[in-house]
């Protein structure tokens, strides 16, 4: 069997984040996909495939393709909440792989802050009945559920917690771009409002505004790009419920599978790895996909994460940005998980170049304390989690 | 409000709970309890459904005090919503009446409480859940 044709990021872009009322849906993502194929040193025709998520059309998709005058031999509108983006770069790998595409454009955007539109009471209808009607607010009221759990299982505690939004939010110090860079302490996060117990506000992920883009090329085409590609080694996705009230155990989510079988197909292991970028929707969120991962056992990651395991300067730096709690979570996040770990093994922070061209207010200069560029990064893992712990998707990249 | 679009196949689930009764499925197949109702079990996906009265007792597996809501229950915070395990051994998400703060644990014996939880007269008789006994 001859060897597989690769497939590889070759340029990622954020939009502008934070409140963006100039923007829509999609100026947030044609400026995304402008800018990664731009770094990329690709043109919009060379695009052969779109990959969209996002609930602002019938079809993001086709919408999109027309905006951009794109004409793809192939599309893809999966939706599977915020690890879609994970699953679009599986799937992009898988029909490079089958030769059916060379170069695969992945694109989010949302104005949700800007909009700040409650939707308008309508009726519970098909699964959303027997949940809805009930009043937990969603999808933190979701997640609290499993926090609750978790920490009655394990004896675990808020403080535990708290450590994953302090982690974070040293990190955001050394990112511009993030929405919130001042100190934060566990004391902090403990005593910011209780939202739905066991979680506070500080527990849970920003909102924000924002849109990504991702180029995605197979391997003939990586003489052609200008920037050094990072090849996707492994991808694995899965759901284990819709409702909270359907998650077979709350306390183990689909990281379980999707995590072994993409790490099983890049043919790496735990201590490979150089940097993690996690779904981190609320803190709870992180501590389960680091036990489902299997970087620690049931009941430890807590621990795993005390001390500043995952912070700058610590054993395995994880969210490198800032994540999701700290540097912007505009609904669906797992595309800037990508970004963030592309740039990463790129070692695009190296003497303070961020890796984004043309955006002057990235410049600033890091703080003391600490640095982020992963000195050496070689290898990440991409997990991405969606709806309330529904759907997991996990990518291994490798610098090429 | 938060109205619910019965339809066919939850209709016999909600006729239930007009009449004060918990109204699940049963697998022919595999003999277990089914909830939401379905036209196949999840579990074996036999096609053989009967409904039955279940007891109405169960026990909770998590809960959130929820401090901050939408809506029409932004009014009622601090208020407890629940994962019930039912005894026949399927699991509700429910509203725990009577409780607040510091007064549900996981492993409390809770049952069955028909209410409504909005004011409004459309405000739809839901399947919330008392403590009967603590953990």
């Amino acid at each position: 069997m001859s060897p597989r044709r690769r497939a590889a990021v070759v340029g990622v872009a954020e939009s502008a984040l934070g409140r963006t009322p100039e923007h829509t849906v999609l100026t947030q993502q044609a400026t995304a996909a402008g800018a990664a194929l731009a770094e990329a040193g690709l043109g919009r025709d060379d695009v052969d495939a779109l990959f969209v998520a996002g609930g602002w059309s019938w079809s993001p998709a086709v919408v999109l393709s027309e905006y951009l005058g794109l004409r793809p031999a192939y599309l893809d509108g999966t939706n599977i909440g915020g690890s879609s983006f994970e699953a679009h770069v599986g799937h992009a790998t898988a029909a490079i792989e089958a030769g059916l595409i060379d170069v695969a454009l992945i694109t989010y955007g949302s104005t949700q802050r800007s909009d700040r539109s409650r939707m308008a009471p309508r009726p519970a209808t098909l699964t959303e009945q027997f949940e809805r009607p009930f009043g937990l607010p969603q999808p933190v009221g979701a997640y609290a559920l499993a926090a609750t759990r978790y920490l009655h299982e394990y004896g675990a505690r808020p403080e535990q917690l708290a450590e994953v939004a302090v982690s974070a939010r040293r990190w955001a110090a050394l990112n511009p771009k993030a929405f919130h860079r001042e100190p934060l302490t566990v004391d902090d996060v403990l005593a910011s409002p209780m939202i739905c117990e066991p979680l506070h506000k500080l527990d849970c992920c920003l909102v924000t505004d924002g849109g990504g883009a991702i180029v995605v090329a197979a391997e003939d085409r990586w003489a052609d790009v200008a920037t050094r590609p990072v090849v996707v080694l492994g991808h694995a996705e899965t759901t284990t419920h819709n409702s909270i009230t359907n998650m077979p155990d709350l306390t183990v989510t689909g990281a379980a599978r999707s995590g072994p079988a993409a790490m099983g197909m890049a043919g790496v292991g735990h201590d490979d790895l150089d940097v993690l970028e996690i779904y981190d929707s609320f803190t709870i969120t992180v501590l389960l996909t680091l036990e489902s991962l299997g970087f620690c056992k049931p009941g430890e990651a807590g621990d795993f994460v005390d001390g500043g395991r995952t912070a700058p300067g610590g054993a395995l730096p994880m969210n490198t940005n800032g994540g999701g709690l700290s540097y912007t979570h505009p609904g669906m996040y797992g595309i800037f998980l990508l970004i963030e770990a592309t740039r990463q093994l790129r070692h695009d922070y190296h003497s303070g170049d961020h890796g984004d061209h043309g955006d002057h207010d990235d410049h600033d200069t890091a703080p003391a304390g600490g640095q982020r560029q992963v000195s050496g990064a070689e290898l990440a893992l991409v997990h991405g989690t969606g709806g309330v712990l529904s759907s997991t998707s996990t990518v291994v990249l490798g610098r090429s | 409000m938060t109205g619910i679009n019965v339809d066919a196949e939850s209709r016999p689930f909600w006729d239930g709970i007009a009449e004060g009764e918990l109204r699940l499925q049963r697998c022919r197949d595999c003999a277990r309890a089914v909830f939401y109702p379905r036209v196949f079990c999840p579990h074996c996906f036999g096609g053989r459904l009967d409904w039955f009265t279940a007891t109405g007792a169960g026990t909770v597996y998590s809960y959130t005090v929820a401090h901050r809501a939408p809506g029409e229950f932004a009014g009622q915070v601090p208020f407890v919503v629940a994962l019930v395990d039912l005894d026949e051994g399927v699991r509700m998400l429910t509203r725990i009446l009577g409780a607040g703060p510091g007064d549900v644990r996981i492993d409390a014996r809770v049952r069955l409480d028909v209410a409504r939880l909005g004011d409004a007269e459309d405000s739809p008789e839901l399947p919330c859940f008392r403590v009967v006994e603590a953990a």
